[in-house]
């Protein structure tokens, strides 16, 4: 008796275990599967037939956060750029440079509200740019839904845009954060309405899409180099040999002459540095990289620019997140996150020397300097870097963020809805930009971006309706 | 009628099963051929070198492999004392009113979720390790030869090492609680043969149960290592996410294949970098499933009678 209850007993655990292990299995298989379902979601974006999606307040869900929190300065509608940050003269060495302008921007009340009469667009100011307040309310027969998909850098303001947008117009732009490769590959594929990327398409990558694409710059943003030394008490200087030569590894002390010699304070620190850089694939890293790449050969030839490059030294941080922690944590480190970041995160960020020999702290007007230095000579494509041009006031290490749609266009209806969504973007929805971090166009851009899409054309008609 | 309704329901379970093996072959098939132009491209020299580099197009992975098998070891080693120990002490030593409260505490561990674990290992974990833990090990362990090796180099606090005790953790109470249940199914007539011919509780246990479960155990370390092997993001968090050089020190900043994969899968904008990722899943995965089954072999093994002893 006792040993037939024993036998069931034991069965009976047999069991439990069985559905232990079953339950337990696929611990890696989990991994390999979450990493399919990545890949699937760029063929999937196509909701241009199902019904409306909730207003696109959120980009979807991807791995890779924004690098901003999306819902910093809500209600700042009517901020015009000069209501933004201060505009600083370029070149001024001012430690409290950076934390003012942080104060200002989680505070949108303030501005806004000295701004009012812009709001929505109804009433653009006499003194408005023309095409401002082009864009009023709905077009008939234009699409009511915009897929999109692509850069991350630029979300948090493209989110906000299709919000502002949806409200203006009804037009409900679903986009998804899902990564600038992400964005070239659905817009070669004909999967989104607009792809997003914060690096140019390569001539083979133009090659492979089903139709000549035009790059339209829609933003503008920086990339700071952030720090953690505690003796400096001055923002720390670098230059176009220091900045390679330390993610290259040939710099490894915080004293090395060549630090030294821009910043006395480093004399007494001798203390390996440590480099954090971005492990994830990132705009923000082709935009460093690229900015390495142009003022030092070694590194073009032994790193070159890409969002993601094999480092010589260094750890990686996951996102801007990571890297900012990163350096918080390890004293004598170095990192690079977007200029929003460190601006709204109060980072210790370095001045960097531009071609003009100007030392320039990581700020908005710097970067737009940038483009607008380099406006007069963007070839025919606008596919163009802006990192070191020559300028006092420009910040050297400056991207524009593009979108990219076709030329030729079939479905009318999506179109008109792109290329007035476009428009408005390139001009009233400009005056967003400076309260999310973003660096308005240069007027000559603006220009620029009016000729790319008036050239969107459904069979040799253009598409966009003038209103 | 019953008859009928029989088979209805056969049907449906079978159909049930052979959707999930399908999900598997159709996943394995999608990394196959995701895959193909980087095998073509790269052939065995993907498993060999250490040049990651999507800019030239050059792709060997064998450092994220290196990492990950690393990081794995690392983390079987800690977690192999703690959850047999715990096991033992669970199904051996405490009164059932304690064994209830301490396995389910210890599986509890199990349902929070990575990015937790993450985030207490990189704010937490490895400011601890880089400052006490990993200078202490420097100091005593890596001052003998060869073995100190493991342990040089300077320390930055995201490391193999580190990344290795997160796996330890996460790992323990899939080892724990299977280590039990294979411990609870040994036959009581075991230790009280043992008992009745006079050992003590640790000498019964030493030489009755443990043989008794041993291949049981070993089945419990290989699932925890299957584990191990495709944890993600906690993994991501603490390894570092760098260095393409093998050192041999668990000091150095690592890369896993599975932090690889979720690292750069976003931005892998060149075709040929995309298909060298997916080679990397598909080779994880290839790993994985082996481990999985060798370890089920054991287990299975183990239920069917006992094993040496």
């Amino acid at each position: 008796m006792r040993d037939e209850e024993k036998r069931t007993q034991t069965t009976h655990r047999l069991v439990t275990r069985r559905r232990l292990l079953a339950l337990l299995g696929g611990g890696a298989a989990g991994a390999v599967l979450a990493a399919c379902g990545g890949s699937a979601s760029p063929t999937a974006a196509p909701a241009a037939t199902s019904p409306p999606p909730a207003p696109p307040t959120k980009p979807a869900a991807v791995a890779t956060s924004a690098p901003v929190p999306t819902n910093a300065p809500a209600g700042a509608t009517g901020a015009t750029p000069a209501g933004g940050p201060a505009t600083k003269p370029a070149g001024a060495v001012s430690p409290a440079a950076t934390s003012a302008t942080a104060a200002s921007a989680p505070a949108p009340a303030a501005p806004s509200a000295a701004a009012k009469p812009a709001a929505n667009g109804t009433a653009a100011p006499a003194s408005a740019p023309a095409g401002i307040g082009l864009i009023k309310g709905p077009f008939p027969g234009e699409a009511q839904t915009l897929t999109g998909a692509g850069a991350t850098f630029p979300a948090p303001l493209y989110t906000k845009w299709f919000d502002e947008y949806a409200k203006l117009t009804g037009v409900k732009v679903n986009y998804q954060a899902i990564g600038s490769g992400g964005g070239i590959k659905g817009i070669t594929d004909g999967t989104v309405d607009f792809g997003a990327s914060d690096g140019p398409m390569s001539d083979e990558q133009l090659k492979a899409a089903k139709g000549e694409i035009l790059h339209v710059p829609m933003t503008l943003g920086g990339v700071a180099v952030t720090y953690n030394v505690p003796e400096a008490k001055d923002p720390l200087k670098f230059t176009p040999e220091t900045l390679p030569a330390i993610y290259l590894g040939t710099i490894t002390k915080w004293n090395d002459p060549k630090l030294v010699a821009d910043n006395p304070a480093l004399a007494s620190v001798n203390k390996d540095i440590v480099v954090v850089q971005r492990s994830d694939g990132s705009g923000t890293t082709y935009c460093f990289t690229d900015y390495l790449s142009s003022v030092s050969a070694d590194w073009k030839s032994k790193v070159g620019r890409d969002t993601a490059v094999k480092w010589p030294v260094g750890i990686g941080g996951k996102g801007s997140e990571g890297v900012a922690g990163e350096v918080k944590q390890n004293p004598y480190s170095i990192g690079y996150v977007e200029v929003i970041y460190a601006i709204q995160n109060k980072l210790g960020t370095g001045l960097v020397k531009n071609a003009a020999g100007k030392f320039v702290e990581p700020q908005l007007d710097g970067v737009t300097a940038a483009a607008a230095a380099a406006a007069d000579k963007v070839p025919a494509d606008l596919r163009v870097s802006i990192v070191n041009q020559v300028g006092d006031g420009v910040y050297p290490i400056s991207t524009f963020t593009w979108l990219l749609v076709y030329k030729n266009m079939a479905d009318k209806a999506k179109a008109t809805a792109l290329t007035r969504l476009m428009w408005w973007a390139t001009h009233d929805g400009q005056k967003f930009s400076t309260d999310l971090g973003y660096a308005p166009l240069p007027e000559a851009m603006v220009k620029k971006d009016e000729e790319k899409i008036n050239l969107v054309n459904v069979n040799d008609q253009k598409a966009f309706p003038g209103q | 009628m019953s008859g009928r309704g029989d088979r209805c329901f056969e049907l449906t379970a079978a159909g049930a099963a052979a959707a999930a093996i399908a999900t598997l072959g159709a996943l394995a098939l999608l990394l196959l051929v995701y895959s193909w132009p980087s095998i073509a491209r790269y052939g065995l020299s993907f498993f060999t070198t250490t040049d990651w580099d999507p800019v030239a197009e050059r792709f060997g992975a064998a450092h994220f492999v290196y990492g990950t098998v690393a990081t794995s070891i690392v983390a079987l080693l800690l977690a192999t004392p703690v959850g047999v120990g715990a096991a033992l002490f669970i199904g051996e030593y405490a009164p059932l009113r304690l064994a209830e409260p301490v396995s389910f505490v210890v599986e509890l561990l199990a349902v929070i979720p990575s990015i937790v674990y993450g985030l207490w290992g990189f704010f937490v974990l490895a400011p601890f390790m880089r400052s006490s833990v990993e200078p202490a090990l420097r100091d005593s362990v890596g001052q003998v030869p060869i073995v100190g090796t493991l342990f040089s180099g300077p320390i930055v606090g995201k490391d193999l090492l580190v990344a290795g005790v997160i796996l330890a953790i996460m790992i323990l109470p899939t080892v724990t609680a299977i280590s039990r249940e294979v411990l609870r199914a040994v036959p009581d007539t075991q230790r009280e043969g043992m008992l009745a011919l006079g050992a003590t509780k640790w000498e019964a246990i030493r030489h009755a149960v443990l043989p008794y479960a041993r291949g049981g155990i070993a089945g419990a370390l290989g699932l925890g290592l299957a584990r191990a092997l495709g944890e993600t993001m906690a993994v991501t968090m603490v390894v570092g996410n760098s260095s393409s050089r093998i050192t041999g020190s668990l000091f150095t900043p690592g890369y896993t294949m599975s932090s690889a994969i979720a690292n750069q899968f976003t931005e892998a904008a060149k075709a040929i970098h995309f298909a060298a990722l997916v080679e990397v899943a598909l080779v994880l995965l290839l790993v994985a499933t082996i481990i999985n089954l060798f370890a089920r072999l054991l287990v299975s093994r183990f239920a069917s009678g006992p094993v040496g002893a």
